[in-house]
This record gives structure tokens, C-alpha cells and sequence, in this order.
């Protein structure tokens, strides 16, 4: 990890407009500010409705902050997405029309990549997350890990510097979690890129991230951000250590308040 | 084939079977309908006949055109109402309740606004088919996944790109559907108009040979009809199938 800051947010916040007249705007996120060095790995828990997701669309340039800004190698993101960014979603984003191999070279292709280029960027990249001798099937034949994996797949092949991660293994069971994590921090000590990972699961947070930033209830803001002093060099293993336990404590003690004001101003 | 694909098969060519002892051995009256094979023989009898050839190119015409204008004109329709959700709303009870609409009604209006040709035809054919696809098209395009449009916004495509690379492929199922659909109704259209108020055209023959107790030559027509439609369907789905089995990795 290098010092350089690679992505800044000042004052960000989120405001949706009432959708019915009469009520009040519905203010999502913020005012946020956070800085994000080159190569760190970042993550976002915080309870459920608390606008993780809103501040992913932020950063990804998706939607455009109310107010604030962002910064993403020192150029202000303005509401569309900008080049070295790429997004993983929670939801299964793999098309079912095209196969492995179309699919990881989508992106690619609609850039006007050269054929022989996708091939030398698609094969490694297949090869890397495991999916070489899947590259020509559909991904109604692969399982849910495996077609997430294509989705980080076909984020990578476009050489992302800033990777973006919304939840990307919510959908899976634990023991393919704590494996796809592994498989996560290689990629990310493979690419050097910065990674911001949104995710529910303290654990997760815990044993991926550098700095872990713990969120409040909506509005959204940073109500603690923990560093977990863990080496580049990590993986699962670490789950069964005590600092882990205390790590993962600590969030919770964080995050159990605002867990029961997000519950009280759901119902 | 698969096993229910010879139940088909033999249940089919039982009936047929069924239905050729009970016209040979007088239990139907041959006034009423002729056996199965004698049907067969008309249809290659008709089909034999530059008439008739004449009559089906005429039909087969007038379907294709009311078919591609229901297909344009309802994915169009389809993405406007998509576009506009406070239209949508507006005309969501009407589209439900079109096809109790007895679109026939209108045939004398079309003669006035169109003349005395096909065309009025292809109105008729043209209103049965366009709602279908319409329907369809605007379901498919309300199922697309909201991931895919962000992963191509993500990916920085281009509206052109996004529609023919992601919106497209990901709405073509239900697309398929409304086609299938417009396919059928644009014959039943086109045909039952042709019966009812044409001077040219299969369903016309039909009710030509119907009139003149022709038993032999409507029935011929009729399977003529069969054959055609049925295999224009068959294409149809065995396309849906691969498309429906890639879609579903088989």
C-alpha cells in the first residue's frame, strides 16, 4: 500500500426527493468524508438501510452526491462512471445469453479491444479465479460462487486501479465465503488495486480489510473507523485467531446501537 | 424424441385412426366429415392447383405483413409504455381487456379508410397481433435485471450498445413469447377475416368449397392450413427451446 490518496470524499452526502408530495426528502447518507490510499483494502459495514449501497453508487459514479465530492486519482467524479473502476454487484449480473468466456470478454469487446488482446487478458484472468475449464459453458451450469466469480472475472479483465465490491458474496453460504476471501486477497495483492467492499458481515470485514469503517443508522455516517493491523499477507486462517474475536467484538459493540435504531425505524 | 413426444405421436395417429374407421364404416356421415386420408388426398389435390397456390401465397402475404407491422409497431409500443410508467398506468386496465374488444367491427371502417383490398385484412390481423407483442414486450422489458443495466453503465456502454448488447438479449425471451403470439393471431385474423368478407385467400376457399358442399376441397384446404401453420410453429419452437435451454445452461 502505497501514501498516495487514491480516492477522497468531502462532505458526500445523499438526498433523495420525496417521491409523494407533501412528505419530506429522504436524506440517505452523510455528510461522509474518507480518504483511501492506493492498494488498501477498505471496508463499509453498517446496519441494514444505513446507505452502504448508496455510497458504493456514489464512488462507482452512479449517482451523483447531493452535496460533496469525490475524488478518484485526484479528478472529481461528475455522475458517470470514470476509467479504472470497476464494479461487482450482490445481485448475479453474469448474462445468461453469452458464455464463460463471452461473458469474463464482454466488456472488453464493446471497447473495441483487439480479439488476440481479450484473449490475452480473458485466459489468464479465467485462469486465475479458476473458471478455465468452464470458459465455454453457460452460467445456468455453473453454481452461485462460481458465477460471482465470473462477475470479479469480468471486472478484472478491464484492469480496474479502484474495485468496488457490493456485498459480492451475500448470496453465498459461510464455508464458500470464507474461501471466496481468499480468493480475494490473492486478486488483491495480484493487482495492487484499492478495493472498497461493502458488506453485512462483520466477519468478513474483519479478516479482508485494512480499516474497517463503521457506519450509523440512516443518515449514514462514519461513527468509527477501526484499523485491523492485519499483514498483506492474510488469509481465512486468521479467523481462528483472538485478535479476530476482539476485532469483530469491537464492531459489534460499534454497531449494536445503531443495528437497533435501524430496526426501530424500519418497523 | 422424448417419450412424451411418441405418447403425442401415437395419441394423435390413434385419433386419426379412430376418426378414419368411424368414416369408412358409416358411424360419421361423410356429409359431415370425410376420412382423414380422403382430407389428405384434397390437400394435395388443392395444393396442385395454381388456385389454391395463388390463394395460400395471397394469405401467406397478407399474414406477413400484419405479422412484421404487429412486431415493429408492439416492441415499439412495449418500450414507450416502459419509458413512460404514468402512461403505463393510464392504459394497464385497456391492454387488459383488448382482446374482448371484437375487432371484427372495425372491417367496414378499414374497407372505407383503406378500400377494397388486402389491406383491410391486414388491419384486422395487424390489431389482433399488436397487443400481444406489445404486452410481452413491455413485460420482458421490466424484467431485466437491474445488475445488468448497472454492470453496463459500469461498464461505460454506449445507449446503442446498451440496447443491443444487454436490453435485447436479456427481454428477447419474452419478446420471443409476444412473436409466437402475434404469429398465431395474425393467422387467426387474417383467415377469419378472409372467411367472413374476402374475395380471395385460403380462408375465402374455405368457405367457398363450405358453400358448395365441397367436403373434399375444404377439408384438403383445412389441412393444407394445418400443415402450414403447424410447421411455421414447430420452427417457432424449436428456436424457443435452444434459446429457453441456453438460457437455462441445459
Amino acid at each position: 500500500m502505497s501514501d498516495m490518496v487514491h480516492l477522497r470524499l468531502d462532505g458526500v452526502t445523499r438526498v433523495y426527493p420525496s417521491a409523494t408530495q407533501g412528505r419530506a426528502p429522504l436524506h440517505a447518507l452523510g455528510p461522509i468524508s474518507l480518504t483511501l490510499k492506493q492498494g488498501e483494502f477498505f471496508s463499509v459495514v453498517g446496519p441494514s438501510g444505513c446507505g452502504k449501497s448508496t455510497l458504493l453508487d456514489v464512488v462507482a459514479g452512479l449517482a451523483a452526491p447531493s452535496d460533496g465530492s469525490v475524488t478518484f486519482e485526484e479528478k472529481q467524479i461528475a455522475g458517470a462512471v470514470p476509467d479504472g473502476v470497476g464494479v461487482v454487484f450482490q445481485e448475479d449480473a453474469s448474462f445468461p445469453w453469452l458464455s464463460v468466456y463471452d461473458n469474463a470478454a464482454f466488456a472488453l469487446r464493446r471497447a473495441g479491444v483487439p480479439e488476440q488482446e481479450v484473449r490475452d487478458r480473458v485466459e489468464p484472468t479465467l485462469a486465475f479465479m479458476g473458471l478455465t475449464s468452464f470458459a465455454g459453458a453457460y452460467p445456468a451450469q455453473l453454481s452461485g460462487g462460481m458465477r460471482q466469480r465470473l462477475c470479479i472475472a469480468r471486472t478484472l479483465v478491464t484492469r480496474p486501479r479502484l474495485l468496488l465490491l457490493d456485498e459480492p458474496f451475500g448470496a453465498l453460504d459461510q464455508q464458500t465465503r470464507l474461501l471466496m476471501g481468499d480468493e480475494l486477497l490473492n486478486l488483491w495483492r495480484e493487482t495492487g488495486a484499492t478495493i472498497l467492499l461493502i458488506t453485512h458481515s462483520l466477519d468478513e470485514a474483519s479478516m479482508l480489510s485494512d480499516r474497517i469503517g463503521v457506519m450509523s443508522a440512516r443518515p449514514g455516517v462514519f461513527i468509527d473507523v477501526v484499523e485491523t493491523g492485519w499483514p498483506r499477507e492474510r488469509d481465512s486462517r486468521i479467523v481462528s485467531e483472538a485478535a479476530f474475536g476482539q476485532l469483530t467484538g469491537r464492531l459489534w459493540a460499534s454497531l449494536r446501537d445503531q443495528s437497533i435504531k435501524a430496526l426501530a425505524m424500519a418497523s | 424424441m422424448t417419450r412424451a413426444g411418441w405418447i403425442r405421436l401415437a395419441l394423435i395417429a390413434g385419433a386419426l385412426a379412430l376418426l378414419e374407421a368411424a368414416c369408412r364404416f358409416g358411424f360419421i356421415s361423410r356429409d359431415a366429415i370425410i376420412p382423414p386420408t380422403v382430407m389428405v388426398q384434397g390437400a394435395w389435390h388443392a395444393l396442385r392447383s395454381d388456385e389454391t397456390r395463388g390463394d395460400l401465397f395471397l394469405t401467406l402475404q397478407t399474414v406477413g405483413l400484419a405479422l412484421v407491422l404487429s412486431l415493429v409497431a408492439g416492441a415499439a409500443i412495449g418500450a414507450l409504455l416502459h419509458k413512460a410508467p404514468r402512461l403505463r398506468r393510464v392504459l394497464d386496465p385497456l391492454l387488459a381487456s383488448y382482446y374482448a374488444v371484437p375487432t371484427f367491427v372495425f372491417y367496414p371502417l378499414f374497407i372505407v379508410l383503406f378500400g377494397l383490398n388486402r389491406w383491410p385484412l391486414v388491419a384486422i390481423g395487424f390489431l389482433f397481433a399488436v397487443v400481444a407483442v406489445a404486452i410481452n414486450t413491455l413485460d420482458g422489458l421490466s424484467r431485466i435485471p437491474r445488475a445488468y443495466l448497472r454492470t453496463a453503465a459500469v461498464m461505460r456502454l454506449s445507449r446503442s450498445q446498451m440496447l443491443i448488447h444487454v436490453i435485447l438479449p436479456a427481454a428477447a425471451p419474452w419478446f420471443f413469447t409476444g412473436a409466437k403470439f402475434a404469429v398465431a393471431y395474425s393467422f387467426i385474423g387474417v383467415i377469419a377475416g378472409e372467411f367472413v368478407v374476402s374475395g380471395a385467400g385460403i380462408g375465402h376457399a374455405i368457405a367457398f368449397a363450405y358453400n358448395s358442399f365441397d367436403n373434399r376441397m375444404m377439408y384438403g384446404l383445412i389441412v393444407l392450413l394445418f400443415v402450414v401453420v403447424g410447421g411455421i410453429n414447430t420452427l417457432l419452437w424449436s428456436w424457443e427451446r435452444r434459446l429457453y435451454a441456453r438460457l437455462a445452461g441445459r
